[in-house]
């Protein structure tokens, strides 16, 4: 470290990504961070990923950090470069997903002058981010990006931010190691013992148990879902997961009762409400999962298993929690379990799984085919049935399209799964695909769209043409934004405002303007077809089915219901009764 | 849901990181998630440590408070966050200047009231005091609206700030 006082902050800035172990970076250049640039120009060990749009460069680092476990690294410029960044960092909060996103920002002493291309950056993304850092000070700057890769990976992982004024970034200074850098952020991973022999005593006496397992155990690594599914498999019970947790548990197991929550299997929300000993493990009691919380499951016992304190307790009571890292708290589970050499009820189990049966009896996924129209779910499964053997990874965009992706697909594998849940955006799929190509270019990346969501981020095809990543995206075009249009036909008596385009690009035309490949089915008997020869080819490709508009996503909990009043299919008459607003529940 | 479950006042005492940004993570909190705010006290109480202390007064149900606190140790420039309304015994106390413009009988009477209040005159004109009053928030209330009809002009009050009683520290 000899020349080390002969750094200037750019240098800097990059020895520490490096140290921390980033490989990729997402990003978009401009005035405020073009000193990071050349030096980004100067080096080799980086790699840049250049976006056509910031929103994209934030997705795309998602999806590297979600199908990577690693943390995710983006780098815009100041002002509307910063602003564009938004709504990724907000969706990245929602979803808990480690990033580091690094923008540019106006010379420290024109700071508050509404200088060009200024935004108060940690102010905008203060609630949307899990923290966020504004470097003054070039000697700050090692000790700031170990501090903010720290904190986005441990705890409950999340995006942090930090600001980089020009003169920062362009002064000399000191680098500090990661090694030299002790952060006083240390959340708890130790689940309280106590609580955990509390737990196991009541599992092991547990009558109508279920484990509701949510995308916690995923972002606490693959050695929690191995945890998680020799535990399940021990005691014999159900397993559920939510939109964020599957691929936890394997798709393919007896055990597994598919999702719950509004869209979810009616096992699985039937088991939720008349279990007697609910398990959550890394699960946040989300509205999409409860419905109606006074009808939400009344008589059980409930254990909540959260490395958030703040999620204990916020939506929904329960009666023992445990707050530790999912992966600890497993192993201590399995460890107590086996030291007090615990016995299921088995004939109350036997009982229970006789009557989860009769529910999945009713094969509430089941749809009828056409051999005119393209049934979306039909398309759904045979992409599933056909590439299932690579063991793609599956992004998805937000709408119709991505419940019946949760609802048809199987994900035995963690990690292989990347769809926004909390914050529902629109545009996430394609390019946090790209973010996921990147990290695994041998592999299989899919990316399950609507023709309106698709448009929303369609710029990134230039991205995937330019940096060789050859995703492949299936668009199922309805010519409606399909659930805006399912909730009008349900709940706003069938007035379809504004949800239905007139007007759609030729998608295959896209495509090749694009420079990519371009297919279109538009009968059942050409679906196979298209999906092989997407397969085949080894560049990115659009897949355009055009789908049956008027189908919609059954089962659903209407809003303001509960997990047993769920409408099956369109000939349910229980949908003409929607929901109440009574008791301040706002039907979102 | 629990519904109609009572409303509970609590103070809680912060310590954060003296760092910029850091009053406005508290109070972004607070406002982003619909929590009350009844009083609001900061300064630095440790300039080595760059310590500083807020104190909050908020109210809500038992599962808000919970949820405040909870949501406070998960930003991460807090370090203790401690309920003195649940963690036994505290003291709490509260400053306000009160510029009383009176002349005459009101005078003497604000006067009066001040002795008895132990508000000591920290500004005198011809016709003005200004009186500054230290006590519990309900002292300082009890203070000002006695002031009320003697010709009171202005108030400015601290905000609560609290500490447990004992021997230890938070």
């Amino acid at each position: 470290m000899a020349h080390h006082d002969t750094l200037n902050g750019a240098e800097i800035l990059l020895k520490a990504l490096v140290d921390q172990g980033v490989e990729v970076i997402f990003g978009y250049p401009g005035g405020a961070v073009l000193p990071i640039y050349d030096e980004l120009f100067k080096q080799n060990r980086l790699r840049h990923v250049l976006v056509r749009h910031e929103q994209a460069a934030v997705h795309a680092a998602e999806g590297y950090a979600r199908s990577t476990g690693k943390v995710g690294c983006v780098l815009v410029t100041s002002g509307p470069g910063a602003t564009n960044a938004v709504t990724g960092l907000a969706d990245a909060q929602c979803d808990s997903v480690p990033l580091v996103c690094l923008t540019g920002q106006v010379p420290t002493h024109l700071i508050g002058n509404d200088a060009f291309q200024e935004a108060d950056i940690t102010g905008i993304t203060r609630p949307c981010t899990k923290h966020n850092y504004l470097v003054k000070n070039v000697n700050d700057l090692a000790r700031t990006v170990h501090e903010a890769f720290h904190v986005a990976r441990s705890g409950r992982p999340g995006p942090v931010l930090i600001d980089l004024p020009k003169d920062v970034i362009q002064s000399k200074g000191e680098y500090q190691p990661p090694s030299k850098v002790k952060s006083k952020y240390k959340p708890q991973v130790k689940g309280d013992i106590k609580a955990i022999e509390k737990a196991i005593e009541m599992i092991a006496h547990a009558k109508r148990p279920i484990f509701y397992v949510g995308g916690g155990v995923i972002n606490s690594g693959p050695a929690a879902c191995q945890l998680l599914t020799q535990f399940v498999r021990m005691t014999g019970y159900p397993c559920t997961l939510t939109l964020m947790g599957l691929g936890a548990f394997p798709g393919s197991d007896p055990l597994f009762l598919g999702m719950l929550g509004m869209h979810g299997t009616v096992e699985a929300n039937m088991a939720m409400h008349d279990c007697d000993l609910m398990i959550n493990i890394g699960a946040r009691f989300d509205d999409r999962v409860t419905g109606k919380l006074d009808g939400f499951s009344p008589d059980s016992k409930k254990i909540h298993v959260d490395i958030d304190p703040s999620s204990i307790n916020k939506n929904v009571v329960v009666d023992l929690a445990v707050v530790g890292d999912c992966a600890h708290v497993l192993e201590d589970m399995i460890k107590v379990w086996k030291a007090k050499q615990c016995r299921v009820n088995e004939s109350a189990l036997k009982a229970w799984w006789k009557q989860i049966d009769a529910w999945r009896g009713l094969k509430c996924l089941e749809f009828e085919n056409s051999n005119k129209l393209i049934k979306p779910q039909y398309a759904i499964q045979r992409v599933y049935e056909l590439t299932r053997h690579r063991n793609p990874y599956i992004c998805t965009e937000v709408g119709q399209h991505q419940m019946w992706a949760a609802q048809y697909l199987k994900f035995d594998l963690p990690h292989h799964w990347l769809t926004s849940g909390g914050l529902g955006t629109m545009g996430y799929g394609l390019p946090s695909a790209m973010g996921v190509q990147m990290a695994h270019p041998e592999a299989l990346v899919i990316d399950i769209a609507g023709e309106a969501s698709i448009q929303m981020n369609i710029q990134e095809m230039a991205t995937l043409v330019q940096h060789r990543l050859p995703v492949k995206i299936v668009i199922l075009n309805n010519q409606y934004l399909g659930m805006v249009r399912q909730w009008q036909e349900l709940i706003h008596g069938g007035r379809y405002a504004e949800s239905h385009m007139d007007h759609h690009p030729d998608f295959v035309k896209l495509a090749e303007a694009f420079g990519a490949v371009g297919l279109r089915a538009e009968q059942p008997g050409q679906v196979d077809d298209v999906i092989k020869e997407m397969m085949a080819v080894d560049r990115p490709v659009i897949v355009e089915m055009r789908t049956d508009a008027s189908e919609n996503v059954f089962p659903m909990i209407m809003p303001g219901m509960a997990h047993n009043e769920m409408v099956l299919g369109p000939e349910d008459k229980s949908r003409d009764n929607p929901g109440s607003e009574e008791d301040g529940m706002v039907l979102v | 849901m629990i519904k109609n479950e009572e409303i509970q006042r609590h103070t809680i005492a912060v310590l954060v990181d003296n760092e910029s940004g850091v009053l406005a993570r508290v109070i972004g909190l607070f406002s982003g998630r619909g929590y009350n705010i009844e009083s609001l006290t900061v300064a630095e109480v440790d300039a080595t440590e760059k310590l500083s202390r807020i104190t909050i007064v908020t109210s809500g149900t038992k599962m808000i408070i919970e949820q405040i606190k909870n949501q406070l140790r998960r930003l991460v420039p807090v370090y203790k966050v401690h309920d003195l309304t649940t963690e036994g015994p505290h003291v709490s106390r509260e400053l306000a200047l009160v510029k009383v413009t009176a002349t005459g009988d009101k005078r003497v009477e604000s006067l009066r009231i001040a002795d008895i209040f132990r508000a000591r005159a920290i500004d005198s004109t011809n016709e003005s005091f200004v009186f500054e009053v230290v006590g519990a928030t309900e002292k300082v209330d009890a203070f000002i609206s006695l002031m009320a009809p003697l010709g009171l002009a202005d108030v400015s009050r601290t905000g609560v700030v609290a500490i447990a009683r004992g021997p230890n520290p938070i």
